[in-house]
């Protein structure tokens, strides 16, 4: 177990920079967000001020760490090794967002199988239904809650007026997340398409598929807000809907979160493409991770169309 | 990367080093260790008589509170990561992490995640009081407004986490010198590396809970109110999803620890280093599978207690396993008992009592008694305290001449040991009565009958907090001078770090060693 000149050699140097003042900066643009966060909801005048300076000197320091990484690499100072560091860590990274998203998927299930039921008054464990919330019957989507089944009018919890479940097959062409679906599923296949054009160095075509990727992806999140805005002015669905607002509105709003970052992750790269002239068939780990993320943004769709529509 | 360290403060501030940042991680965690230790010490304090003296109950309850999250989060978390940092790359004959940058973003997050979660502590309607558990309702519909700073610090220390996890297993997995096959690496990267995955499924999970809590308490949503149709049981269930793996997260390493430590002492390799992988292995898939048996009294189905409970019995067999390979390690070694060593023991005897009141825990319908008594705070604590900490401190022990290139002092370490010891069984043997003879846990006051359990515990804490103020002045004595280490520490001990100089050079394996 000794070093070996020889065995140096097979081995390039890993990049290990020298010094940084990213990550330092990037901590306190992160901190002053989330304190001005807090601040802000909980009433104190000056908390939108730290937010959003908090926020612009988030976006930047992550603006300048994507750009040295870029140049990095561009400057030829990553070895495969390294390059396989980046791969790794973006795949448990997404891996990390699915657990993220499992945590709200396990709560729509408990709520909507076994605590409804329970509150109900079904079996030993609704045992406190008569005296709790007498009247409360279980049904999902729930529109009437407990709350409105045991105090009526006076009830302050309340349920939705309609809910987006399933309209029935045939309605299907006039379902918005009918559309949502196609619109994101297609621009699956066609962020597939701009990488097979990339390994084959087809520009154009890349460019040309990527492109139609993004603006699929913006057709999308507009889809998502007219959903929104009809639930909340004609649906009366908000976040307040009782258990089934929350669900909705929690679930359906952190893949639209992660819609939109994906989108501009992968405008970003059409840009770098487009203006740069970035990316060769070989080595494109940048466009390849933005549409990793795209992937699995998509599979979290057919999730929610499934369990918060299709059967919801 | 000839180079040695920047000059100056901005060294701390911008570096990219694992040596550098596993420091900081160490310091940073001693100070939290502090920290929770002067909270420990208040409670412990208020109940060294019955009835109500030194504080009021509303400060009592943040202290508890403050005392679980500092603890669980600053302390023992940020230690593993500090070891992590400093032995891992060195373990496998790598150049530095795998991701340099992002791993000083990891550690410069939890400065500022407990200096915002500490100032809740000044916050009108104080710090957060509904325990390190923070079961809803308590922690929404009733907490003082400074729950949504404590929400953001925990999300935020658990980006850092994450990072941490995934530059982890980025290093093991892409990092390895050639030779160093999965099987040859030592298990403390082992244990590190299954850690690490635990925290990246957990975490975002974690995350996923709190900010359940914060649409419940800004804006409108009714996850855990049943009014609305919600449940605060699904808090729970959600809640121990993360907590379960979350207390392996802070044992797997330390098992690392040890098993690296006493066979060096034992001068003996470890015995069953496969079987040691494989129940690694185990215990963190088991850990999945076990979580509701927190919540045994919290009225499940029959079917749900008995699967809890037959599945979190099942944990027992792979931690047994691990118990009967350290014990045949140190079976006819020619053993010596240097401090490093001297903890080990500890912790594998003191582990094994932890081990057992939760086998005591996980037979649900005698949990019904014991669930939220003393004889809970008992037994997590002899599975953190003997097991965790003693762990990290026999680590830092073990590897401090190579770290610094100066032995520490025996006499002084050994003293540390023993008041530690003592400090300890003085402090949570007892607990183990008192919780069985029904005292509950998070009271300031309590009845007359349990009076004496409670006195011989103060005192053991007292003792125990004093003797971490000889550990502070060992470790700098240490750093500032001392016996000159040799290269090899100790007796033979095996690893790719012995081969290195004391103190390892800035930069170690630029070039990777050839392991064969
Ligand atoms: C043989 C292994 C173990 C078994 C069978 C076991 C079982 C249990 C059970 C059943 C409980 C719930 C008791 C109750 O609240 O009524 C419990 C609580 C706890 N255990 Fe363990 N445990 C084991 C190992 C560990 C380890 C290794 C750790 C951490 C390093 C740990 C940390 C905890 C903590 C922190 C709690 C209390 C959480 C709280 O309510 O604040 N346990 N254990
Ligand atoms: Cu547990």
């Amino acid at each position: 177990m000794s070093s070996n000149q020889d065995n140096a050699v097979e081995h390039e140097e890993y990049y290990v920079p020298e010094q940084s003042k990213l990550p330092i900066f990037a901590s306190i643009g992160l901190f002053l967000t989330v304190w001005g966060a807090a601040n802000w909801l909980n009433g104190n005048a000056n908390g939108p001020m730290y937010f959003f300076g908090g926020s612009l000197m988030f976006a930047f320091v992550l603006w300048n760490w994507f750009s040295i990484v870029i140049s990095e690499n561009i400057q030829g100072l990553n070895s495969p090794q390294l390059k396989k560091s980046y791969v790794i860590g973006m795949a448990w990274f997404i891996f990390s967002e699915v657990m993220f998203f499992a945590a709200f998927f396990g709560a729509l299930f408990y709520v909507r199988s076994l605590a409804g039921p329970w509150l109900a008054g079904e079996g030993e464990q609704g045992l406190g239904n008569d005296i709790l919330w007498p009247g409360y019957e279980h049904e999902w989507p729930v529109m009437t809650t407990p709350d409105m089944a045991a105090n009526g009018d006076s009830a302050t919890m309340r349920g939705p007026e309609q809910n987006m479940s399933n309209p029935g097959l045939a309605n299907w062409l006039g379902w918005l997340p009918f559309w949502n679906t196609a619109i994101l599923l297609t621009s699956s296949v066609t962020c597939h398409i701009a990488h097979g054009a990339l390994k084959k160095d087809n520009r154009r075509q890349f460019n040309l598929w990527l492109g139609l990727t993004v603006l699929l992806g913006i057709g999308f999140i507009i889809l998502q807000i007219e959903e929104y805005v009809h639930a909340y002015n004609e649906m009366g669905l908000t976040l307040e809907s009782g258990i089934y607002g929350a669900t909705f509105f929690l679930l359906t709003g952190f893949h639209g979160a992660h819609v939109t970052l994906g989108t501009f992750m992968l405008l970003v790269m059409l840009l770098r493409s487009v203006l740069k002239g970035h990316f060769k068939s070989s080595d494109h780990f940048g466009f390849e991770s933005a549409s990793w993320y795209w992937h699995f943004v998509d599979v979290v769709w057919v999730g929610l169309f499934l369990y918060v529509y299709v059967f919801g | 990367m000839a180079h040695g360290p920047a000059k100056g403060f901005t060294r701390w501030l911008y570096t990219t080093n694992h040596k550098d940042i596993g420091s900081m991680y160490l310091w940073f965690s001693f100070a939290m260790f502090l920290l929770g230790g002067v909270f420990a010490l208040v409670i412990r304090a208020e109940l060294f008589e019955p009835g109500l003296q030194i504080v009021e109950p509303e400060l009592f309850n943040q202290m508890t509170t403050m005392h679980g999250l500092v603890m669980v989060f600053g302390a023992v978390m940020p230690a593993f990561v500090g070891l992590a940092n400093w032995m891992i790359p060195m373990m496998l004959g790598a150049p530095d992490m795998a991701l340099p940058r992002m791993n000083n973003w990891s550690f410069w997050i939890l400065p500022f995640a407990f200096a915002m979660m500490t100032s809740t502590l000044f916050m009108e309607g104080g710090a957060p009081n509904f325990g390190w558990t923070f079961y809803a309702p308590l922690s929404t519909t009733y907490a003082p407004p400074s729950v949504t700073f404590f929400i953001f610090a925990v999300h935020i220390m658990g980006a850092s986490s994450i990072m941490g996890a995934i530059n982890i297993i980025a290093t093991i997995m892409n990092m390895r010198a050639p030779g160093m096959t999965y099987m040859k690496m030592p298990l403390f990267v082992w244990t590190w590396f299954i850690t690490a995955y635990l925290l990246i499924a957990v975490m975002p999970v974690l995350a996923g809970v709190v900010t359940m809590m914060l649409f419940d308490i800004h804006f409108g949503t009714s996850f855990f109110d049943a009014a609305g149709g919600g449940d605060p049981v699904l808090f729970q269930h959600v809640f121990w999803f993360f907590g379960h793996p979350e207390v392996y997260i802070m044992i797997l390493p330390a098992f690392g620890i040890v098993s690296a430590i006493i066979p060096t002492f034992a001068r003996k390799p470890l015995f069953g280093y496969s079987s040691m992988v494989y129940a690694t292995a185990s215990i963190a898939f088991l850990s999945f599978v076990v979580w509701a048996h927190h919540m045994f009294t919290v009225g499940m189905p029959l079917a749900g207690e008995l699967a809890f409970m037959y599945m979190t019995m099942l944990i027992a067999v792979p931690t047994g396993v691990k118990v009967f390979n350290w014990v045949t390690t140190m079976f006819k070694g020619s053993m010596t008992f240097e401090t490093p060593m001297l903890f080990s023991i500890a912790f594998v005897i003191l582990f094994s009592i932890g081990g057992f009141s939760g086998l005591m825990l996980a037979i649900a319908p005698a949990d019904f008694q014991y669930h939220d008594t003393y004889f809970v705070v008992a037994h997590f604590h002899y599975v953190l305290v003997p097991g965790a900490i003693f762990s990290i401190t026999a680590g830092v022990y073990y590897w401090l001449p190579k770290w610094c290139g100066n032995m520490y002092n025996e006499t002084m370490g050994k003293t540390h040991f023993w008041t530690a010891f003592i400090g300890l069984n003085l402090t949570f043997f007892p607990m183990h009565f008192a919780g069985l003879s029904g005292m509950p846990r998070r009271i300031p006051d309590y009845n007359m009958m349990f009076a004496d359990w409670n006195m011989i515990s103060s005192v053991g804490a007292f003792l125990f907090g004093a003797a971490q103020i000889l550990f502070l002045f060992n470790v700098i004595a240490t750093i500032r001078g001392g016996k000159k280490a040799t290269d090899e520490v100790w007796e033979n001990p095996e690893g790719l770090e012995w081969t290195v100089a004391s103190p390892a050079p800035y930069h170690t394996f630029s070039k990777p060693p050839q392991v064969s």
